[in-house]
């Protein structure tokens, strides 16, 4: 009896330690945007002002609206464009059968295990060469690169396992393949589609490297960009406050998103086993 | 978990699709229409730039004229001049001792990291495994890390881990586990253990949620059966649990390690100019756009690409992972 209950504790004490580690670092920046003046300096666990003088500061300064802007004009369009994409490519790589296919699936999925840096030097001259530099359009150009692969991956599984009378049913009605994805499939895949389109939104959000090459002026930065360069007068004045606030409003949304959607994450992540 | 095999269009479509070869000729026709805006996509986004960067690396391109660059051969990569002295001069990539340095950076942290996070997440996955009430909470809370973004987690670490005003030292003083505060990020003894803090926070619930999936393909009665023949949990783990998830755990650490050994952003942020913690991907943009040697970058990006390729196929082969291909 003592030794389950010794066991109980010591998993509950293991549990709460996990929730602990997880959440504290994103409790703490919250709470030190919250604070102003000396109280910033002074190390505190528990809240001790409720002040937002971070918040309208950095709103206010800078162009942290504009590269919030931005980030949702990029993540946005890369999930739009890579889902119409993917979605034609899935049905022809998931319900037809052609020499070639596994060949292709593999090229594919090698695709999205590139290290950006091997396409960076090239992707450089690319851009420059388009006239697209230093525009939002280099980033949803580049970010295709990990979001396409890893959306068409996951909506191959997905049609693959959808039956196929529902398919045959139209086809002998005399449909043809693009009426089959539009009006048969598209109706199925919503679960998909918000999963897959989810993760590559925060994927795209969250991009760093290509973000900070492809864009060279402050108003055509994204927020994780905006969030690294983020400084002070001098190097020795780092406004703590300012990076937390804008930190909490970046995350936040994302945050929210993943509570709301976590079955769905969860599924969509070990289904294509995609980087987190 | 992952099947990440996609196995052939349903048998009875393709039945019926050879009764009429008509039809599936017109199938097949689509599909390669439907393929092709992905294809040319992928090939403009990943293909033609891989090959640039290849071709770079074998010029003498700069930042400012990249279209008079000229075919210089390996130089970049090895070139050696023998003076009169009968000294011999080698120069280049593979000569070069900061980016040797950055390679022994990078494989140290991609196999610590990788490891630790293994553990980890095994653990916080075997947790995650068992029923209790809660449960749903603490896979919402695991989640946090993983979404927030690398630059913000490696600031609000930054700050955590700040000399002077970090609350990291004040938890370890108050613990009396170091006399005196540390320049985690700054200090060249504790940086790399700084950026593995950072990361192992970060990316451990991905492998968490990895192995979680592998774990509930497990059928219960194995553990039921284990259980009335009175073998020992830990020896259950070792005998049964562990080799049914093998293949999952195989995958999550070949995702984390490709992953591990690109890595660049949170190097970037979080201890910039540290030659402890400098990376392959990290000296390479560095050459490539900060120290005016274009083609030198790229040829530090080729190797990069040509180690992880090296190590993905090695991983596969020995693991055999079947990522991907035929059943």
């Amino acid at each position: 009896m003592v030794a389950t209950l010794a066991k109980r504790t010591a998993f509950y004490a293991l549990v709460a330690g996990i929730i602990v580690i997880a959440v504290f670092p994103f409790y703490y920046a919250i709470l030190t945007s919250l604070k102003s003046g000396t109280a910033l300096f002074r190390v505190d666990y528990w809240p001790t002002q409720f002040s937002l003088a971070n918040y309208t500061s950095v709103v206010s300064q800078g162009s942290f609206l504009r590269n919030l802007g931005n980030s949702l004009l990029v993540a946005g369009a890369v999930v739009a464009i890579s889902l119409l994409l993917a979605v034609t490519a899935a049905y022809a790589l998931g319900r037809v059968r052609f020499r070639g296919r596994s060949l292709l699936l593999l090229t594919i999925l090698s695709v999205s295990m590139f290290p950006q840096i091997a396409v960076l030097a090239g992707l450089f001259e690319l851009i420059r060469g388009i006239g697209i530099f230093n525009t939002p359009l280099a980033l949803i150009f580049s970010y295709m690169i990990f979001t396409l692969p890893f959306t068409v991956w996951v909506l191959t599984t997905f049609m693959r396992d959808l039956p196929v009378e529902i398919e045959e049913a139209a086809i002998v009605d005399g449909a043809s393949p693009w009426v089959v994805i539009t009006r048969v499939f598209m109706p199925l895949m919503w679960p998909a589609l918000v999963t897959t389109g989810l993760l590559a939104f925060i994927a795209a959000w969250n991009e760093f490297l290509f973000a900070l090459t492809f864009t060279s002026s402050d108003v055509q930065r994204t927020v994780p960009v905006a969030i690294a360069l983020l400084s002070g007068a001098s190097n020795f004045e780092i406004p703590w406050g300012n990076i937390m606030a804008a930190s909490v409003i970046v995350t936040v949304p994302l945050v929210v998103l993943v509570l709301i959607f976590q079955r769905r994450i969860i599924s969509g992540l070990t289904a294509g086993g995609v980087k987190g | 978990m992952t099947d990440l095999t996609v196995a052939d269009p349903p048998a009875a479509l393709q039945r019926r699709s050879h009764v009429n070869s008509d039809l599936q000729a017109q199938r097949v026709r689509s599909a390669w229409v439907f393929l092709a805006p992905t294809l040319l996509v992928l090939a403009l986004v990943a293909g033609w730039p891989l090959v640039r960067t290849i071709y770079f690396s074998f010029t003498n391109a700069s930042l400012t004229n990249l279209s008079g660059a000229e075919f210089i051969g390996f130089d970049n990569y090895l070139s050696w001049i023998t003076l009169k002295s009968g000294r011999t001069i080698f120069r280049g990539l593979l000569a070069d001792a900061a980016w040797w340095n950055a390679v022994w950076n990078t494989l140290k942290f991609t196999i610590v990291s990788v490891s630790i996070e293994t553990v980890l997440g095994l653990v916080v996955a075997l947790v995650l495994n068992v029923q209790f009430p809660g449960r749903g909470f603490v896979r919402a809370a695991i989640l946090v890390p993983w979404a927030i973004p690398t630059i913000v987690s490696a600031k609000m670490w930054a700050w955590m881990l700040n000399d002077q005003f970090g609350i990291l030292n004040d938890i370890l003083l108050g613990l009396g586990l170091i006399s005196q505060k540390v320049a985690w990020t700054a200090n060249p003894d504790t940086a790399m253990i700084a950026v593995l803090i950072v990361d192992v926070w970060k990316t451990t619930p991905f492998m968490a949620l990895l192995i979680l999936a592998g774990l509930q393909m497990v059928p219960g009665d194995i553990y039921e059966a284990a259980k009335i023949d009175g073998v020992h949990p830990v020896r259950v783990f070792w005998r049964v649990t562990l080799p049914l998830i093998r293949p999952a755990l195989m995958v999550a650490v070949i995702f984390r390690m490709l992953d591990a050994l690109r890595i660049f952003d949170l190097i970037y942020v979080l201890t910039p100019n540290n030659a402890q913690t400098k990376t392959m991907s990290v000296l390479a943009r560095e050459n490539l756009f900060d120290f005016d040697k274009f083609a030198y970058g790229a040829a530090a990006s080729t190797m990069l690409f040509l180690i992880i390729a090296a190590i993905t196929v090695l991983y596969m082969w020995f693991g055999r992972v079947n990522v991907g291909g035929e059943r």
